[in-house]
């Protein structure tokens, strides 16, 4: 893959958070480091797993594939490993690719000089993943809480909670989650409006290619319209905001639901 | 302190109240009953649990008798029902009574004092010879529902004269009329339906006409011609919602969520709960309902109706009446239907009193 050449000028060594030069290389437009190892070796284990759980199921067809986890009764300990056992390594892996990942991120941002948004805000998905599968399954005393593997069997496992706490319409987190939802997909389809509307003009009243238009632009745009306008760097900070509150409180919603 | 601190003070101090008074605590008691992962499962608290245990268990059974002797109706006079028990077994079953249905109130809760036991004059004797039909009823024709464990008067009474758990048609609040004075029999809180929005008396829709359809989901996969209006869903969980917390147990008791209308997919508790609402059905129409004149006023309900019975009337909160524990082997007389003819005092030998 071709790099640009100026990008060279920002590949600095340094700045990992462990294994000083360990791993602190690229290859070709990736780096490496030792999280994107740890990264590498979660994910294959994980996939294989999930093959290999696949192989001992009834089929391979890719909606019915399920991984399941153990039963309840087997509360916090470990199951064989037909019986739920793949399950947790396979929840092992992946939360740790998932953390692997965010620190690759970190240790990225470190080098750049940058601030940790993109690790923290990665990091909140996975702590809903973490939520589902580890808190509330902990809180509630058996690894069968968890949700299982596989397209179909997850979605039964929703909705089977779901209807276990009235369907979550009472759930004030519930409420706040998908209140979130909603708000950061307009608030994002306004924005991704607004800059396309500032960039894109148009042709004036005579044909003629229109000029493209600027943040101030953007910004008188939202003060006719609404009186107010968040402006540029605003807007980010609020579409993060509305992003990561919709995953945080979808958590929230899950973990109140069972053990509280 | 500035404002702002003190203001998040006050809304933490009241969000926190709020959360101390509503949520439960860990951990709690989980019964598996689907294939692992897929959620088929009942959450319970085990100190709800503790209490509900102390509230379910059996009163003392009453020493049984020597059945030999003189039948009931041999000795009493307008002994309609249990005439063809041993006066020393129908003794006994008058003392259970006593104890079950008016522990406090005692024989004369139904037997006028100053008049002869055999005396119709109070309206409570009225009634509880029909209960007494009724309990054999439900004991011999609706084993689907009670199995081997049936019911006595104690299963719904616990010890008081009027069960805990009746329920009359609900008019729901009074609204001022005019155009937004209208909730059509829902949006205000349900007690029927767990507090929720949903129609306040499913009871009357469904536990009184047996033709109205309580399932309302379609059974193909596109709409293929299922008209079920959204209200007519919304009376179904109303009605779903009450049979929830009847018996203390969530959706998954009997269905599978992916495919609710699936009886293949269906855990068995489900037909269980089938012949249940078929039984409740029965036994207001012909029980429950035709005791109306029978009552004075102040028994009856806002509509002027009968007392009539639903899921919790005998649940009360258990899924199984009572945990399960079953009274009708110390009892069996409860557990057969009157011999033909046995009102005009046929006698009855003691061994067919067991056999059923």
């Amino acid at each position: 893959m071709a790099m640009l050449n100026f990008e060279k000028k920002y590949r600095v060594r340094g700045g990992t958070l462990i294994g000083g030069d360990l791993f602190d290389f690229w290859v070709g437009p990736f780096y490496v480091g030792f999280f994107g190892v740890t990264t590498i070796f979660f994910t294959f284990l994980g996939t294989a797993l999930i093959i290999y759980g696949a192989a001992l199921g009834p089929t391979w067809n890719i909606w019915q594939i399920n991984i399941a986890p153990p039963d309840i009764s087997y509360g916090l300990a470990l199951a064989p490993l037909k019986e739920g056992g793949l399950w947790q390594l396979i929840t092992i892996c992946a939360l740790g690719a998932f953390v692997s990942w965010a620190l690759r991120q970190a240790e990225i941002s470190r080098k750049l000089g940058m601030g940790y948004h993109v690790p923290v805000a990665y990091g909140v998905a996975v702590f809903a993943y973490f939520t589902l599968v580890v808190i509330r399954p902990v809180l509630m005393g058996a690894w069968g809480h968890g949700f299982p593997y596989g397209i179909w069997s997850h979605l039964d496992w929703v909705s089977n909670v779901g209807y276990q706490y009235l369907h979550f319409h009472y759930n004030p987190a519930h409420m706040i989650a998908v209140s979130f939802f909603f708000l950061t997909t307009f608030a994002l389809s306004l924005h991704g409006a607004l800059v396309l509307s500032a960039v894109n003009p148009g042709k004036t009243d005579n044909g003629k290619q229109d000029v493209v238009k600027t943040a101030e632009h953007e910004n008188t745009f939202f003060r006719d319209t609404i009186g107010y306008s968040i402006g540029t760097l605003g807007i980010h900070r609020l579409g993060l905001f509305l992003a990561l509150s919709a995953g945080f409180w979808s958590a929230v919603c899950i973990v109140i639901s069972g053990p509280f | 302190m500035s404002m702002t601190i003190r203001i998040l003070l006050v809304i933490v101090a009241i969000a926190g109240i709020g959360l101390l008074f509503t949520f439960e605590r860990p951990p709690v008691d989980v019964v598996q009953s689907g294939y692992r992962g897929v959620a088929m499962e009942q959450v319970y608290n085990p100190r709800t649990v503790a209490a509900q245990v102390d509230r379910n268990q059996l009163p003392p059974v009453l020493e049984p008798v020597d059945q030999s002797g003189p039948t009931a109706a041999e000795v009493y006079q307008n002994v309609q029902v249990l005439g063809d028990l041993p006066e020393t077994q129908f003794l006994r079953l008058m003392t259970a009574i006593t104890e079950w249905v008016s522990p406090e109130q005692g024989c004369a809760y139904c037997h006028a004092e100053g008049e002869d036991f055999s005396s119709d004059s109070l309206y409570t004797k009225i009634v509880s010879r029909r209960m007494l039909q009724m309990t054999r009823t439900i004991n011999v024709d609706w084993e689907a529902h009670v199995g081997q464990v049936g019911v006595t008067c104690y299963t719904c009474h616990r010890g008081q004269p009027v069960p805990a758990e009746i329920w009359f048609a609900n008019p729901g609040q009074r609204t001022a009329s005019g155009m937004a004075g209208w909730h059509n029999g829902q949006n205000q809180p349900a007690e029927a339906a767990n507090l929720s929005s949903l129609p306040v008396d499913p009871y009357s829709a469904y536990f009184l006409n047996a033709d109205n359809s309580i399932r309302v989901i379609g059974n193909t996969a596109l709409p293929t011609g299922n008209t079920t209006s959204i209200q007519q869903t919304e009376y179904t969980y109303s009605l779903m919602a009450h049979m929830s917390e009847s018996l203390g147990v969530n959706c998954t008791f009997c269905h599978n969520s992916r495919a609710f209308a699936s009886w293949e997919q269906s855990p068995p508790q489900r037909v269980t709960a089938w012949h249940g609402i078929q039984m409740v059905r029965q036994l207001n129409a012909d029980y429950l309902v035709p005791l109306q004149p029978t009552y004075p006023d102040f028994r009856l309900g806002p509509l002027g109706d009968a007392p009539k019975a639903n899921c919790a009337t005998c649940h009360q909160g258990i899924f199984k009446p009572l945990y399960g524990q079953g009274m009708l082997e110390t009892y069996p007389e409860l557990d057969r239907k009157a011999a033909p003819g046995s009102a005009s005092a046929a006698p009855v030998d003691a061994s067919a009193v067991v056999a059923k």
